[in-house]
């Protein structure tokens, strides 16, 4: 257990776990503050809250999930 | 929180030696007399544990006769929920990936569908009374499961947990902002207000909650019960927030169901991947119960829909 925890986490198929407080820029230069202890980014580009994630990848196809 | 109306002469003698603050009596109840008054007699055991009644004895929690009574109706439960299980499935491949495809293969009825689509603001505001029995308690129940587990799976539910209490701000603890929906649609949002015409098949999914998280032994119920939760919650709860849109009904129900729709999309994959997946590296043993405690989860949400598609007159 001393090996540091990663703060970025790529979940197969799904979003971008993100510890801690971070400015997120999204496609349009927007920039969202995060507003929780562990954040989900968007990696399959369907979400509806982006840049957030909001589980749309597990209803897309499989091919087209990250 | 008062105590309910009993349903039946088991629950009815409970409540008795509940209020004479004797828990002696209890030791000579009768048998439950059918499925409803056993679960509202064990809800309101493990209310103690939780708020407790304002007209009973904080001390009866731990009454050795009560405890008893409570043993007894836990493990009537437990075996009949294992008995609609029919074991892990096996699989190739890592836990996560094989946790989440085991979800999307679930099918169910979906009462999110039905509000999203078709209900009336009756039937939603009737959902939500029922639904105020755990959300009013919401993420209390694994709270107990925290200082029962391995140290990457504690660290990662507390982080979890830490989301769900709002992170350090009460206006944003989940609870409370069900609360505050429930007061917006002229509902009330006292703890148990809506218990009297709560359906068995809604206790029984509380009762599961607090079994598992009371438990040591149930760590992994818990947790598995927990992970499924959260992975068939996102899209659930933008369906509910666009019918709570479409019949115009209060906002602030409505940003509590939003707010589900993005922390759940993170805590499903806290709860599979951070929690479910270290416990079961550290502990294997308790993997057969994260299976059980998922299967556990999807399958009681499936009895409170088709109690109320039924009721409703819905093929579901």
């Amino acid at each position: 257990m001393s090996r540091p925890t990663p703060d970025v986490v790529l979940c197969p198929g799904g979003p971008m776990l993100l510890r801690g407080e971070h400015l997120v820029m999204d496609d349009d230069g927007v920039e969202h503050p995060t507003t929780r202890p562990i954040s989900a980014v968007c990696r399959c580009g369907k979400s509806a809250t982006k840049p957030w994630c909001d589980g749309t990848h597990k209803v897309i196809p499989e091919r087209l999930r990250p | 929180m008062h105590l309910p109306k009993p349903r039946g002469a088991f629950s009815e003698q409970l409540f008795a030696a509940l209020l004479s603050g004797d828990p002696t009596t209890a030791a000579r109840l009768p048998g439950p007399e059918a499925a409803e008054d056993a679960a509202l007699a064990l809800w309101c055991l493990y209310e103690l544990s939780y708020r407790g009644f304002e007209e009973v004895d904080d001390r009866l929690e731990w009454a050795p006769e009560l405890v008893a009574v409570r043993r007894g109706l836990e493990d009537d439960l437990e075996d009949r929920l294992r008995s609609r299980w029919s074991g892990r499935p096996a699989y190739d491949g890592d836990f996560a990936t094989a946790f989440f495809a085991a979800v999307e293969r679930h099918e169910g009825p979906s009462l999110a569908r039905f509000v999203q689509r078709s209900a009336t603001a009756d039937q939603v505001m009737e959902l939500l009374q029922a639904r105020s029995l755990y959300h009013l308690k919401e993420s209390d129940p694994v709270a107990f499961s925290v200082p029962r587990l391995p140290v990457a799976a504690r660290a990662a539910l507390m982080e979890l947990q830490y989301d769900e209490y709002g992170g350090g701000r009460p206006e944003r603890l989940h609870a409370h902002l069900f609360a505050e929906g429930l007061a917006a649609l002229g509902l009330d949002a006292t703890e148990g207000a809506y218990l009297d015409q709560t359906p068995l098949a809604v206790l029984e999914q509380n009762n599961a909650m607090s079994l598992f998280g009371l438990h040591r032994r149930l760590r992994g119920a818990s947790l598995g019960h927990l992970a499924a939760f959260e992975a068939t919650s996102s899209g659930p709860c933008r369906r509910m927030a666009r019918g709570l849109e479409r019949l115009a009904l209060a906002p602030e129900m409505r940003a509590y169901y939003e707010e589900h729709v993005e922390a759940d999309a993170v805590h499903e994959q806290l709860a599979v991947r951070l929690i479910c997946q270290p416990l079961i590296e550290a502990e294997p043993e308790t993997e057969d119960d994260v299976w059980f405690g998922a299967f556990s989860c999807l399958d009681l949400e499936d009895r409170v829909a088709h109690h109320y598609l039924d009721r409703w007159g819905e093929s579901a």
